[in-house]
């Protein structure tokens, strides 16, 4: 199967890479850019069956629960 | 008897870590590698050292948190082993769960390397060195040192008395002006005997005269000392 986690920043927390993409996407084109989050995607291949476990690492350790949120999405 | 400094893949201040411990604080010092499956036989405190380990690789402090001799220092901290997490080490730490909350990119991501004047608050043997409220001066070297952790988790730390260094210039919002950190905590206790130190902050480069100063000094000596007082000698 292949799967992507995707991993935000929990609302609240300040992001200042968001606040410097925002600043910068003004200075191109797009002045009403607002409330930009930088988050990160992380795709991998894994057995069939291993949905379960990659929640749990994924909530786990490729997010911080105390900072960041995870969500996983079986892709194929 | 020994204090063994761990060096991760990327630590960069486990040489200076080795170095203060041994000609400042004199003390016994061993090395660790984080690919060990146990610390040194002998071992009274461990010395998690500055540095970008593992690259920062996922978060800082993610990888290494998760590296074999991490396990080790787990069941020592647990066992009321002092343990002194600095700056990479104290992120290390807080993604080993020995120590509450995260360390974020500081609130102007900007690296800042400067010295900065701090006040010692917290209640742990391993600050018995200093007086309580007293004003010290330590070099920060950081890009991600914003202290985050929720109110309720602050709000018991601070109950607690294990918020064990605070930046003296805040924001009105009670924030350290110089990286954003929840009420400008810089440092902070954990575990059950308060045996649990982490800290932004490199009391490491300035414990000697010839640093400029030595107000890292005396957290250096009581946690060379921490291990000798338990009678684990």
């Amino acid at each position: 199967m292949r799967a992507r986690v995707t991993i935000r920043l929990k609302p609240g927390v300040l992001d200042p890479q968001g606040e410097a993409v925002e600043r910068g996407l003004s200075s191109l084109g797009l002045p009403g850019a607002a409330r930009v989050r930088v988050g990160k995607v992380i795709e991998m291949d894994l057995p069939d069956g291993s949905e379960a476990t990659l929640r749990k690492v994924a909530s786990e350790w490729l997010a911080n629960p105390v900072i960041e949120d995870a969500t996983v999405e079986v892709l194929t | 008897v020994t204090v063994a400094v761990v060096t991760f893949p990327g630590s960069n201040c486990d040489r200076d870590c080795v170095w203060a411990m041994s000609v400042c604080a004199a003390a016994p010092v061993s090395k660790a590698w984080h690919k060990d499956d146990t610390l040194p036989i002998g071992t009274t405190a461990v010395l998690l050292p500055g540095g970008f380990s593992y690259g920062d690789y996922l978060r800082c402090g993610a990888m290494a948190a998760r590296s074999p001799i991490m396990a080790d220092v787990k069941r020592f901290a647990d066992a009321g082993g002092a343990v002194l997490g600095i700056c990479n080490g104290f992120q290390i730490l807080c993604e080993a769960g020995l120590l509450p909350g995260a360390l974020l990119r500081n609130h102007d991501a900007r690296f800042h390397c400067k010295v900065v004047g701090l006040q010692v608050q917290g209640n742990s043997p391993l600050l018995a060195g200093y007086n309580r409220d007293e004003l010290i001066d330590l070099p920060i070297a950081h890009g991600e040192g914003r202290y985050h952790a929720d109110d309720a988790t602050l709000d018991e730390l601070e109950r607690d008395n294990r918020i064990a260094f605070r930046y003296l210039q805040r924001l009105p919002s009670g924030d350290a002006v110089v990286n954003g950190a929840r009420r400008g905590i810089a440092g902070i206790v954990g575990g059950r005997a308060r045996n649990i130190i982490g800290l932004m902050p490199h009391p490491e480069r300035r414990s000697h005269e010839d640093l400029g100063g030595d107000d890292g000094l005396p957290l250096l000596q009581a946690v060379a000392e921490h291990g000798l007082a338990r009678g684990m000698a």
